[in-house]
């Protein structure tokens, strides 16, 4: 337990995490702080870019092995069996209509990329490695939850059904086109590309993470002001709830794959974390009729601050004692 | 000046419906429209702002388009299969336009 206050203690008062405060705060306060829109996007490039990069650096430097596979294989059951899951947690939590239930479940199977980097970034503070295709794994694990929240809701007598423009937009939304494409550029040119652009993608990585995090603290502020009382008491505790369930299984997943302690650590951040690029795009073609003042504000205002400033510490704390690494 | 009766279709549509709105417009006959962003607004679903939007999903547009009268059901016919389930608003106007043969 010391532990994991200390790491929470640390992790509260790091630069990303008061940054992201201090966007909360603004936004609350009704201050006229804003991030543009073009540097908003500018910066998530930059990051994309950077984590895909290092983490096919990465697999250059190490090499390749069985586990690659499992592990993409293991993040694609986890995105597919987490939103049955939180379906039926919202069943008893909370008393939102099947289709609000199921769209919500969607942005709990699949991940937010955000707080994988934060971790990321978490995990090199504390000298912690981790297998650099957890980015593939994070990427694979976008899309497999909202075909399970369209599954769901069919079960319902209400079939929907996924067009091909709807498929074409989750397999090659920008995001993963990115992340991916940056994983391979890294792969293929290893330690050598990593020497010629480490000047741009590692050293101002921690400042670009905190202005981006300031707007993502704008955001989820402002969403809470003009959300409020959208959310029930319970659907306010599944967000809080459903992040824990999703890192336990995310445990289990990296343990019986055997990957290492920020392995195991990423596997419960991508399992805890709830999307709020991706899904709410295909949510808003797919099911229309969902309320998104709920999911998102589940996703963006109650579950990311929640991992970012708890959850993070916590998911590191327990991968390491039950691996054996050190935090 | 000579002057010809038009009508002036104006729909409020999410930004992910955007391309298929416009290729069911497409379909039905229209050859030219407008796209214009949308800076924020209120309705059924709560206030919205373009400012610092994270997701596509929550992002609206504007698509503006002017059509001979007599193309105008085709128009709505089409549009309205895409729009139906979605938020949003149709408006139709009349108007007057001077080169009738471009719509």
């Amino acid at each position: 337990m010391d532990q994991i206050l200390d790491l929470a203690a640390t992790n509260l008062l790091s630069p990303i995490i008061l940054s992201f405060a201090l966007g909360i705060a603004a936004a609350l306060a009704r201050s006229d702080l804003n991030i543009p829109e073009a540097v908003a996007k500018g910066m998530s490039i930059y990051l994309l870019f950077a984590i895909g990069f290092k983490g096919g650096a990465s697999v250059a430097d190490h090499g390749i092995d069985t586990t690659l596979a499992l592990s993409l294989l293991g993040g694609i059951v986890l995105s597919a069996a987490l939103p049955l899951i939180a379906f039926a947690l919202l069943q008893v939590m909370g008393n939102l209509s099947r289709l609000d239930a199921a769209a919500v479940a969607a942005h709990y199977g699949s991940i937010s990329i955000v707080t994988f980097v934060a971790a990321t970034s978490v995990l090199d503070s504390s000298g912690i490695t981790s297998e650099g295709y957890m980015v593939a794994v994070a990427a694979a694990m976008e899309a497999p939850a909202i075909l399970s929240a369209l599954w769901l809701i069919s079960r319902g007598g209400d079939a929907r059904r996924m067009d091909n423009d709807l498929l074409r937009e989750i397999m090659l939304n920008g995001s993963i086109v990115l992340l991916v494409g940056s994983f391979f550029i890294g792969w293929i040119t290893g330690a050598d590309g990593m020497a010629k652009i480490e000047a741009f993608i590692v050293s101002p990585f921690q400042g670009v993470l905190c202005l981006f995090l300031l707007d993502m603290g704008l955001v989820a502020g402002r969403g809470l002001r003009n959300s409020s009382g959208v959310l029930t008491p319970g659907v306010l505790a599944f967000g809080v709830v459903m992040p824990l369930v999703g890192a336990t299984l995310g445990l289990a997943t990296g343990v019986l794959l055997g990957v290492s302690t920020g392995g195991v650590a990423l596997f419960m951040v991508l399992s805890a974390s709830a999307s709020y690029i991706a899904v709410p795009a295909a949510m808003r073609v797919a099911l229309p009729e969902a309320n998104p003042s709920i999911y998102l504000t589940l996703s963006l205002g109650v579950t990311f601050p929640f991992n970012l400033t708890l959850g993070i510490p916590i998911y590191l704390a327990v991968a390491s004692a039950l691996t054996g690494g050190q935090p | 000046m000579e002057t010809h009766k038009a009508k002036r279709v104006a729909i409020i549509i999410e930004q992910v419906m955007q391309s298929r709105l416009t290729d069911a417009m497409s379909s039905a006959g229209v050859t030219g429209w407008s796209v214009l962003p949308v800076l924020g607004g209120s309705g059924r679903s709560g206030a919205w702002s373009r400012e610092g939007q994270v997701t596509r999903g929550a992002g609206m547009v504007q698509v503006v388009c002017v059509v001979r009268p007599d193309r105008i059901d085709d128009l709505l016919d089409a549009a309205f299969a895409v729009v139906e389930r979605h938020i949003g608003i149709v408006t139709i106007g009349d108007c007057e336009v001077l080169r009738a043969e471009r719509f």
